[in-house]
């Protein structure tokens, strides 16, 4: 005997209502269906409001005052603009801006390309492309925390397999391998670290959108006899398109926010030519206490990024569209 | 009737027990909050006197180094109770007093007799004072720390190495008492193969994150004749922090890191540095006496193979200060148990246990008995650090001035940008936009 998903659902209503205190009930039924459906979603508004929205806006009440946390007792003053004028002109903020942009584009642009061409060659099919998929994952499933410890021991020159393989390959002594403490290998190393870990997460983007275009598109440009790059160029990459841009929105506003690996890896060294936004802004907020200007610096960032991502959705909806 | 005298018995009933039970725990229990480390170790087992005291019970929150700033100043700044007592470290007086996070402790200390001249002077202000160098005290002294070295004694007696020092340098290879002489030993030793390994010159202090290379830098800047300020007229900067000789010693520390450390050091701190000694990788290692118990403890490098030496000399001879001072928490509901917990901890018998233990104590009597250098192979290094340190701002706006520091020197030190003068004219901007922030200048 089967019994109805309908069957169920009258089930577990006639329970409920059985078990509703008839004081309650009573007042239930007088109520119409869009005040019951406010009902049920007040409780998840509240909570949205509570730890979302009301942040912000104490966040941009703050950003106009000289408040500091560590002194709650002193007297909290309006300061105009003068927080803002005072992260715009700080050239040590722009220099973390600048830092961060330089992480945002290679990161994406290296996890985007390798991603891609992994998400390519696994939707090949071959024999055991299952195993090597669940290999490949294994990264961007380990904590950050681990993945930052892993690797500064890979990176230590003494011991580390990384500047043993550099210097199996270029000749170059291992004690000379300094990826952490070299000015201009700082910033790779962090940018190496977080593509090995993040690439295999646009791979799965870009898999679904590679599995989603359908065979018969292919069957009919064989018929056509389209090559095979043509194929690519012509249906592989503009099908996957919206898929793509889709991994760049969600890795873009995420290494926006890099914190963790770098504070791991360097501490936002050498000097400071590591030292991402997110990291001044800790510095501002929680070292500092500056509480006031540090909430201005965030409030900055959130515009930075909010419209960003809304320019972007925008082409992203355009390219679904065509 | 009944039934509504029943209800007003419990509610009664729930209240006196709900507001009694904070009373009972007054009495019962104390939470004492630190950084994770050997000597809250030794905190723990010396405590269990005071229970078996006094009854009271001893809980202990306990936070590793690399958070223990964020947490605990958070919970002092949020007005938490989770701390009766704190072990709070001595940057944090400045602010942690003017903000009212600490109980003065001057008229318990009048009422219990307990006198801050029994105390190293130097701990005292380091540790108790705010505003330094006046009589108000919002910590009794509780663990002495500075920065020293230890050193490999058992290569330094190589016959064939000293041999090959005195030839090359013309005295003997032994602990160093001036900069210039430490410079020789890690040059000697940097890059040389001992036992079939190679070997380094010495470990410093380099880290970027947090305070590390501040605190190894300015061993070094004090010694050539940096000062914080002018002594005649606080705040004014210019000519002191960037003085001719500050750059100097701003150089040698640069020259020490680039000649003389092993690969990869760019972000080295406490840990990172006994972990090279440990691991025999550096014939000197620069770090807080607090690890010295440790070391000498350690199977490979400890026992006869350590040697300990204070920071060396050169036109001044000064070491910087760690260690903390044990204050009461204002937000306390058990102060008064709170505070006898440090009448207790002041007591010369209690002290010279805890110094047994592997606390360093900060009592005249314990430090000055006779028989104290011999007490432990690294007292004498100890006593001789402690009689010469000098400490970092301890305003409340400390962590911005420990900030700019940090950010200006590595970007010296390490990632080799600009100049040593540029690294101290960058401080002293820095560091009068804080004061200026803060009302002073």
């Amino acid at each position: 005997m089967t019994i109805s998903h309908s069957s169920i659902v009258e089930k577990a209503a006639d329970a409920t209502a059985r078990a509703t205190p008839a004081s309650l009930a009573r007042h239930v039924r007088g109520l119409s269906d869009r005040a019951i459906a406010w009902l049920f979603i007040a409780p998840a508004i509240t909570l949205l409001l509570a730890i979302n929205i009301f942040p912000l806006i104490w966040a941009v009440y703050l950003s106009f005052t000289n408040y500091r946390a560590n002194r709650p007792n002193a007297p909290v003053q309006g300061v105009g603009f003068g927080n803002y004028e005072r992260v715009l002109n700080d050239p040590d903020i722009w220099q973390a801006m600048q830092t961060t942009a330089h992480f945002v584009f290679w990161t994406i642009l290296l996890q985007t390309v390798i991603g891609f061409a992994l998400a390519y060659l696994i939707d090949r099919k071959f024999r055991g492309h299952a195993f090597w998929t669940t290999i490949i994952l294994i990264p961007m499933m380990l904590s950050p925390a681990v993945v930052g410890n892993f690797w500064r021991f890979l990176y230590e020159p003494q011991i580390g397999l990384f500047a043993y393989a550099v210097s199996l390959v270029s000749g170059i002594p291992t004690s000379d391998v300094q990826m952490l403490g070299n000015v201009s290998l700082a910033p790779w190393a962090i940018i190496i670290v977080d593509t090995w870990m993040w690439t295999p997460y646009v791979m799965l983007i870009c898999l679904a959108g590679l599995r989603s275009i359908p065979d018969y598109i292919y069957e009919a440009a064989e018929v056509d006899r389209a090559s095979p790059w043509r194929q690519f160029w012509s249906i592989t990459v503009p099908m996957a398109l919206p898929f793509i841009m889709l991994a760049v929105l969600f890795r873009g506003i995420e290494n926006f926010k890099m914190f963790d690996m770098v504070t791991l890896l360097t501490g936002g060294g050498p000097g400071s030519v590591t030292e991402v936004a997110s990291i001044t802004l800790k510095r501002a907020a929680f070292e500092s206490w500056a509480t006031g200007r540090a909430s201005a610096f965030a409030i900055v960032l959130f515009v930075a990024v909010f419209g960003l991502a809304n320019i972007y959705v925008k082409a992203l909806n355009k390219v679904k569209q065509r | 009737m009944q039934k509504t005298s029943k209800a007003l018995l419990g509610l009664a009933a729930a209240f006196v027990m709900s507001s009694a039970l904070p009373n009972l725990a007054k009495a019962d229990e104390l939470t004492l909050c630190w950084a994770a480390w050997d000597p809250a170790n030794a905190l723990v087992e010396l405590s269990k006197d005071f229970t078996a005291k006094t009854g009271t019970q001893m809980k202990f929150e306990f936070v590793p180094w690399t958070s223990y700033a964020d947490r605990f100043l958070n919970e002092l700044n949020s007005h938490g109770k989770l701390c009766d007592l704190i072990i709070g470290d001595s940057q944090w007086i400045g602010g942690s007093a003017e903000n009212g996070h600490y109980v003065k402790l001057n008229d318990f200390f009048d009422k219990e007799g307990i006198k801050m001249d029994d105390f190293v002077p130097a701990t005292v202000v380091g540790y108790s004072e705010w505003p330094k160098n006046t009589p108000n005290y919002w910590a009794l002294p509780a663990m002495g720390d500075v920065v020293g070295w230890t050193y490999r004694k058992d290569w330094f007696e190589k016959p064939e190495l000293q041999k090959e020092f005195k030839a090359k340098y013309g005295h003997d290879l032994a602990a160093p008492k001036t900069y210039d002489e430490l410079k020789q030993i890690a040059e000697f030793f940097q890059k040389r193969e001992i036992d079939g390994k190679t070997v380094y010159g010495a470990s410093i202090y380099t880290e970027r994150g947090s305070e590390g290379i501040t605190m190894g830098v300015t061993n070094v800047l004090y010694d050539w004749g940096f000062q914080y300020d002018n002594p005649k007229k606080p705040y004014e900067m210019e000519g002191f922090v960037n003085s001719a000789d500050a750059v100097k010693g701003l150089e040698f520390y640069k020259s020490l890191y680039d000649c003389c450390t092993p690969p990869g050091s760019s972000n080295v701190y406490m840990v990172e540095s006994a972990d090279a000694f440990k691991s025999g990788q550096v014939a000197m290692q620069m770090n807080f006496a607090f690890t010295w118990p440790g070391l000498y403890k350690d199977e490979k490098v400890g026992g006869d193979k350590i040697g300990f030496f204070p920071n060396p000399a050169e036109k001044a001879h000064f070491a910087q200060l760690g260690g903390q001072g044990i204050s009461v928490v204002s937000y306390s509901d058990k102060r008064d148990a709170a505070l006898q917990y440090i009448k207790w901890f002041a007591q010369p018998e209690v002290q010279a246990k805890w110094w047994e233990l592997g606390g360093f104590s900060c009592l005249n009597s314990v430090v000055n008995a006779p028989d104290f250098t011999k007490s432990q192979p690294y007292a004498q290094a100890f006593l001789d650090s402690m009689a010469i340190v000098k400490d970092f701002w301890a305003e409340p706006s400390y962590a911005s001035l420990l900030q700019a520091m940090q950010k200006r020197v590595h970007n010296y030190v390490v990632a080799g940008n600009g100049t040593a003068k540029e690294a101290l004219d960058g401080l002293v901007k820095d560091w009068s936009d804080v004061f200026k922030d803060d009302g002073k200048i």
